[in-house]
Formats: structure tokens, sequence, C-alpha cells
């Protein structure tokens, strides 16, 4: 049995993909991620890994990209800026089918924004992290355990479907201090056979590659790539629920901002309403199933986030005209409290607060 | 009796090149590839194709290749050569890619002393999007978006690569070389294969910037662009060498 540690979420992070195998880190000092870094290039040195401070973003993300196409387990980290700028990269990272994976620790924007703990980066992650037709794997840790299991899984189904995976964290998961167990250690592999390592002269040249000049050649590409995508949405959706099954009202909520909503529905069964909770894991694929499930006996729903409302527009594309759907926020950086998001319980059940 | 005295590298795949013709992109590529198979290292190469006319490299080489974004070339290979110390990482880069969008990742990567070669080739323009200004565009050439000649106050003056990567200190060498002449065609290989020695070796980035020619987009004949290289590109870029540790080396 591995022994519980008490560790910061970034540093976590860093000691979890460690964990995985990944042995080459590129990034570039941004905060509220900073310690992710930081621990990478004290640990690397020493296990014989690659902690490489790039020049930027843009350079970091191509970095990530040479190496997965050289066939390594590889990671960047960031926060909300640093993804704008990487953005290029990533597109060229999916449109090359190369696995890797880009933790972001969210913090407030627009433009250079804040520092502190934000969601407000739920478009960019799910929607369009960059040009053209593509997605990311994207995962929505609420724990440091959570953090440092969903690592694992992320570098997995990375490689399995070849392609870019997000951790989306924000800078309150980023910075906290919780018990953790580490996973046991896996040994970097080395088996991509499409990787761009050198042919050794044993097989025709590989070439990891997004251009396609033909039209129709780049059409059936991205049609088999969203056949994958397919397979994806309806076999890696993630959620937990919390006394859902009875509620009348069912909260919707990722990461940092589903901790407060977590508490307030018990605030609220405590009240005698029945208050429940939908945590969405994966942010894409959208666990629409597990909300689906219970369209049919809720009276509404209410997604909190910590943003002016984005994952509120999946909530409704699932949950249609059936129910109404309601959106709390706080942006900026402002958390939102467990009381705020009971008020918004109790207007919605019909009462005054 | 009929005896074969050249043949295609093997580091060359038997493809029909898109270049048009009289572009000098197709001697260096066979440079490039004569150099592959004399080190007898294609099965360990790994090359980095660069947005611009160069793109499609990818599909000529025959060891494994990967394709950057614009500008991005260097922090591409210094991911594989990070990722694979063993192998050999060159990219193949021209004047918009590295000295205008990619000029942040050429510097650092210089910088680090990444091992890795750039091929560099400047003729002056943009080729792939139809003949623009380059940032090695000379003063006073005409191109698409410099239609009364360059004019140094609003666009800047040309850069000059070797020049400023000379004073980086992670650099091995950084060499400025033609292929307007059989002569200078032997220099141009003879400086290559040292840039792949050196990566060899361990001796840290290194360059080698080839004066090249556009025929389509300068509106010249091929033999004409030659002449005009020698008369307009040489004395703004003078053939050398700007750096080379192994030479340093030797005097010390």
């Amino acid at each position: 049995m591995a022994e519980k540690v008490l560790m910061k979420g970034n540093e976590a992070i860093a000691e979890a993909a460690i964990a995985a195998g990944c042995r080459h880190f590129f990034g570039y000092p941004i905060t509220p991620q900073t310690e992710v870094a930081a621990y990478m290039s004290k640990r690397m040195p020493k296990i014989g890994g690659v902690y490489l401070q790039a020049e930027s973003e843009v350079a970091s993300i191509n970095m990530v990209l040479g190496a997965g196409a050289a066939g390594v387990r590889v990671m960047t980290s960031t926060s909300s800026p640093g993804i704008s700028l990487m953005s290029e990269g990533i597109s060229y990272i999916a449109g090359s089918d190369v696995p890797c994976l880009i933790v972001n620790v969210e913090r407030g924007g627009p433009g250079l924004g804040g520092i502190q703990p934000s969601q407000s980066d739920y478009f960019q992650a799910t929607k369009a992290t960059g040009h053209g037709d593509f997605h990311m794997l994207v995962f929505a840790p609420s724990t440091v355990q959570e953090t440092v299991d969903l690592i694992s899984d992320a570098f997995d189904l990375g490689d399995k479907y070849r392609m870019p995976t997000m951790i989306l964290s924000d800078g309150l998961l980023g910075q906290m201090m919780e018990p953790v167990i580490l996973p046991e250690h896996k040994e970097p592999t080395d088996d991509k056979d499409w990787a761009a390592k050198g042919h050794q002269g044993k097989r025709a040249h590989n070439v990891v590659n997004s251009l396609y000049i033909d039209p129709k050649e780049l059409e059936d590409l991205n049609f088999k790539r969203f056949e994958k995508y397919k397979h994806i949405m309806e076999t890696e959706q993630r959620a937990e629920e919390y006394l859902v099954n009875d509620a009348d009202i069912i909260i919707v909520a990722f990461g940092a901002s589903s901790r407060i909503s977590h508490s307030a529905v018990d605030m609220a069964r405590k009240q005698g309403i029945k208050a429940g909770l939908i945590r969405p894991i994966t942010l894409w694929p959208f666990p629409e199933k597990f909300i689906k499930k219970h369209v049919g006996h809720a009276k509404a729903f209410l997604s909190v986030e910590m943003n002016m409302g984005q994952m509120v527009e999946d909530v409704k594309l699932t949950v249609k005209d059936e129910k109404p759907v309601h959106f709390f926020g706080r942006t900026g950086g402002m958390v939102p409290t467990p009381k705020e998001v009971l008020e918004q319980i109790i207007k919605i059940n019909g009462g005054e607060c | 009796m009929s005896k074969v005295m050249g043949e295609r590298p093997k580091a060359l795949l038997d493809v029909p090149l898109h270049y048009c013709p009289g572009c000098t992109h197709g001697i260096v590529h066979r440079l490039v590839a004569e150099v592959i198979d004399e080190l007898g290292i294609e099965g360990k190469t790994v090359g980095v194709a660069s947005v611009g006319c160069s793109v499609f490299t990818y599909n000529y080489f025959g060891c494994d290749m990967v394709q950057a974004p614009h500008g991005r070339a260097p922090a591409v290979a210094t991911g594989v050569k990070r990722a694979r110390p063993e192998d050999v990482v060159f990219t193949y880069q021209g004047d918009g890619d590295l000295a205008a969008i990619g000029m942040g990742e050429t510097v650092h990567a210089a910088a680090r002393g990444e091992n890795i070669v750039a091929i560099f080739i400047n003729n002056a323009i943009y080729g792939m999007t139809g003949g623009q200004m380059a940032p090695t565009t000379l003063p006073g050439q005409v191109t698409q978006t410099t239609p009364y000649g360059r004019d140094t106050s609003v666009a800047g003056t040309p850069i000059r690569v070797c020049e400023l990567l000379s004073s980086v200190k992670g650099v091995a060498l950084a060499q400025r070389v033609t292929v307007d002449s059989v002569k200078n065609v032997k220099a141009a290989k003879k400086a290559i294969k040292k840039a792949f020695e050196y990566q060899m070796a361990g001796k840290g980035y290194c360059i080698v910037e080839v004066v090249s020619t556009c025929p389509t987009n300068w509106g010249m004949s091929p033999a004409e662009s030659l002449q005009w290289l020698r008369d307009n590109m040489l004395p703004y870029y003078p053939l050398g060498v700007y750096k080379d540790v192994g030479e340093e080396e030797a005097k010390e």
C-alpha cells in the first residue's frame, strides 16, 4: 500500500506525470502553475528525464510536438494566457495525431486578466483550442487525489487514441494542499511504430504531418478522426453523481466549483430541498449521458461555474427545452461561496432568499 | 562503354519534386541527401520540414520526418533531439520561416547550443505564397508587397542571419554558401557535411545558409537568376565562415 502524503496540487501534477512514465517536460513560467515546472526542474535531472524551459509557450508546445512525434511520453503545463499562445501548436499536434498532455491551471481572463482561480477557459478547452476541426480529451479533476489519478489516465488514453489530452485545473486546485496516495511508478515505454525516431533501415520513413493539399484527402482524414471522436463520445464520458436520484434541482459543476456546489447541496438538503450534483469529470466528451438520465425527474438544472456561463450551453444542449436550465457564476478570480449557490437553489425552488 | 557518373542519393526518394524549373532547392536537397548517405545516418536521422516552398521535404527525404508549424522548426527539432539524443536532427527552413516568424525559436535554439543542424535557404523572397517581401529582401528589391522596391525607411533592412548568429555562444558553425557554380556547390556540400559531423560530435547548433534563387518570383530565367544572385545577393550576403568552433579549437 502506497503511503499517503500531503502535496500541493501543482506538485502532485508533476509527480503523477513522472509516475506515469513521463520523462519529457517543456514549459514556460506563468502563475499560478509555476510549481509544476519548478518541481520538474528538480526531479527530471535526477531520473534521467528532460526538463527544458523554453523561450515562450509557443516554443514549448512545439517542443512537445517534436518529442511527441519522436514517440516519447511528453507534457507541458501553463495557465490560461499560455494556452492561447499554444493553440497553434495544439492544432498541429491534433492534426498530426500526436499524443501529449497539456495542463492548464486556469486563471481569470480575458487578456492578462488576473492570477486568481477561474474556469473561463471551458470554451477554449472543449470547443476551440485552435484552428480547424479537432478535439482534445479534457479532464476536470476536483481534488488533488483525482488530479493525480487522471494524469495517468490522460497519458494512457492519449496514447490509445493518438491525440492531445488536457487536464483542466485551476489556481485553487493547483495551490491547495491535500493528502494523496501516489500511484505505482510505470516505466517509460517506447513502442510507437508510427513515430519519427529514425527508421534504422528497417522500414519506410515515418512522416508526422498535418498538411494535406488535396481537399478530398483532408476531408477523408477529418472524417476518420471524427469517427474516432464519436467512439470516444460513446465510451469515455465520465461524471460523478451526488444525491441525484431523487433530486428536483440538479447542479452541474466541475472542478473547484463542484466542491462548492457539493457543500451547497448538503445545505439545501438540510433545509428539505431535494438538490443533487452532477460533476463532469470529462469536459470533452461532455458527460451528457449522466445528465440525460435525470432530465425526466429533475425540475430544473443549475450550472455553477467560475466564468460568465460557458458549460451551461452544453447543459442546455443536453436538457434541450425539457426543463429550465439556470446559470450562476463568479468570474475574474472570484470564487462563489456555498451560501451564494444555496441562494440560487432556493430561488429556483420557488422560495425567497 | 557507358558509365554511371552520378546516381540519385539513397536518402532522396525517387519521387518528382514540385519545385519550379531553375530553383536551387533541388540542388540543396541533393547535397543534404548525399551527406546523409556518406555518413550512413539515414536510419537515425529525423528531418523537420518547415512552412514555405520546402514544406514538402517530408515527401522527398528518405529519413523519418516531422512537419513543423511556420517558424517553429527549431523548437520541434529541439523536442525530437531531446527525446532522441542519439538521432541526427536537421531542419530545412526558408528565409521567412527562419528569419521572420521563427527568429525567436532560431536564436534560442542557437543560444541553448541545441545539437541540431539548420539548412537555411535564403532567396530573399516568400516563394510559396507568391513573392512577397522576406526579412532578407534586399533594399530596393521589388516584390509583390514592395511594388516600388523595398524602402528601408518603411520596411526596415534585411537581416544577415549568419552574422547575427555568429555572436551567439551556442553556435558551433555558421557558414554562408551558395550553389551557383560547381565550385560553390562543392563548398556548400562540405559545409553541410561539417554541420552534420559537428552535431554527431555534440558541438552545438549549426547553420548553413545557402544563398539561393527564386526564378519564378524574381521574374527571371534560371540563368538570369544566378547572375542576379552574384550581382546583388552576394555583395549583401558575403559567402564565408562566420563561426566555426572547430577552427577556434584548432587555434587554441
